[in-house]
């Protein structure tokens, strides 16, 4: 691992441009919001009916009426706005948000997506993820590139059930920076200090090392956060 | 025309075993939790409940599970934290799940509601929870078909009301409540507040009153004013 959970989140706020509509899902995305930078206006969505969430509330402010999809108690940004699910829904499966940012438990090389349910897993439950998966302009992946045991999470075919076929169209992990072309994969970035061979080695279908391979940009860390694992 | 009712258990009394009550609520918000323990009061049998989560701990919706008053539950996402009671009537045999996708599930209501017979969604396509369903390509890209999803009772959670039934909301509160409000025989609101008629401005309505049969107003349940 060559990133934190924070410094993937970190390289994904910088791709998001102003004027940006974004749902971010459960984990390593939800830490986008802290990194979003200065002077970009970018709405964050969540799915029980807010555009334009803030962050967590303070402890002992909470407004008991406020949560965001995840259950936190938040804040509203000024120049937010709040509707009922049938709407929350229609701007997701209508296609209106410009990123949705999804954890995974597998991507594979033509960017199907499999990340709500593992084989198994005994009560099922799907939530928003397939209607986000289908609906958003770009889906963008946030996850670490192998399983806590060491097994590559970017395969040649999915084995966990999927959330939707072909949707994801980038990738972004603790080592790299990959975008799905067709049925290719394109490496188009390293993190500090790893190599395309290493990255390579760790992910479970081929991939083509762009010819003006970059380093992720991020620093060692940001208002004392640490972006890279030590 | 006077929709009010002095308690949640005279707003709950003419409910039957095996009825289909829908439930608003995403979190505590907007969950009519003190109907719901009302409800659980009745010691009914067979019912289906159609909630997007699946009751938390002990209380409200996690409780009526705990009852064994719940046959089966139609649902979004019923694996969140503190739905054990759910998880273990299931993985016993008890209780019947029906999961869909959350878009499919506000969809459903809010086509019972608006008096469609169906509708074509991209939801699900090529996944597990679109087997058995019709698929039909339109425009060169696939749907599958989904029914409309109506109630005989929808129990919802709203802030301030009048006596025709109209309905505010605040913040994260309105969820499913505004459309299961539309989908249900019986619909009936737990608010905060009972105003005289006119004092709700018709900017502020979000349900109108035709949509309501009966309201009470409430204290908030105490597990629902969650502090750190």
């Amino acid at each position: 691992m060559a990133l934190t959970r924070e410094g993937v989140a970190y390289r994904i706020a910088q791709d998001l441009p102003d004027g940006s509509y974004v749902n971010l899902g459960v984990g390593i995305p939800s830490l986008v919001l802290q990194f979003l930078p200065e002077g970009k206006d970018v709405l964050i969505h969540s799915e029980n009916g807010i555009l334009g969430v803030g962050s967590k509330a303070a402890p002992g402010e909470e407004d008991p009426d406020l949560v965001n999809a995840n259950g936190d108690y938040v804040t509203l940004l000024p120049g937010a706005s709040l509707f009922d699910h049938a709407l929350s829904f229609a701007i997701i499966r209508g296609g209106h948000l410009t990123h949705a940012i999804l954890g995974a438990l597998q991507v594979s090389r033509r960017g199907d997506l499999a990340n709500w349910k593992v084989p198994g897993q005994r009560v099922p439950g799907v939530g928003g993820a397939m209607d986000l998966a289908v609906g958003a302009q770009r889906v963008w992946v946030a996850m670490t590139h192998v399983t806590e045991r060491g097994e590559p999470k970017i395969v040649e075919a999915c084995t966990y059930p999927l959330t939707a076929p072909r949707c994801v169209k980038r990738i972004y992990t603790d080592l790299a920076v990959i975008r799905v072309e067709g049925e290719e994969l394109v490496l188009e970035e390293v993190a500090p200090g790893v190599s395309p061979e290493e990255v390579q080695a760790c992910t479970g279908a081929p991939l083509r090392i762009t010819e003006d391979l970059r380093i992720m940009p991020v620093p060692p860390e940001v208002r004392g956060i640490p972006l890279r694992a030590p | 025309m006077d929709k009010c009712v002095p308690t949640c258990d005279e707003a709950v009394a003419d409910i039957p075993d095996g009825a289909t009550i829908m439930m608003g609520g995403f979190g505590p918000p907007g969950f009519p939790a003190q109907l719901v323990e009302a409800l659980r009061r009745r010691r009914l049998r067979d019912l289906v409940v159609i909630q997007c989560g699946g009751g938390t701990e002990d209380y409200a919706l996690g409780g009526l599970i705990l009852d064994g008053a719940v046959r089966k539950l139609i649902t979004s996402y019923p694996t969140h934290p503190g739905a054990w009671a759910l998880r273990d009537r299931y993985l016993r045999g008890e209780i019947e799940l029906e999961v869909l996708p959350q878009g499919t599930f506000v969809e459903r209501i809010r086509a019972a509601g608006a008096g469609l017979g169906g509708f074509y969604t991209p939801t699900g396509v090529g996944t597990e929870l679109a087997e058995g369903k019709e698929v039909r390509v339109i425009n060169g890209r696939p749907y599958v078909f989904e029914l409309p999803l109506s109630a005989d009772f929808a129990l919802i959670k709203a802030h301030r009301a009048d006596r025709w039934g109209n309905l505010t909301y605040r913040r994260t509160m309105r969820n499913f409540n505004p459309i299961m409000a539309t989908a249900a025989k019986v619909v009936i609101a737990e608010v905060d507040e009972i105003v005289p008629v006119g004092a709700l401005s018709p900017e502020e309505i979000e349900t109108p009153g035709i949509f309501v049969d009966r309201v009470v107003a409430t204290e908030r349940h105490p597990r629902l004013v969650r502090r750190t």
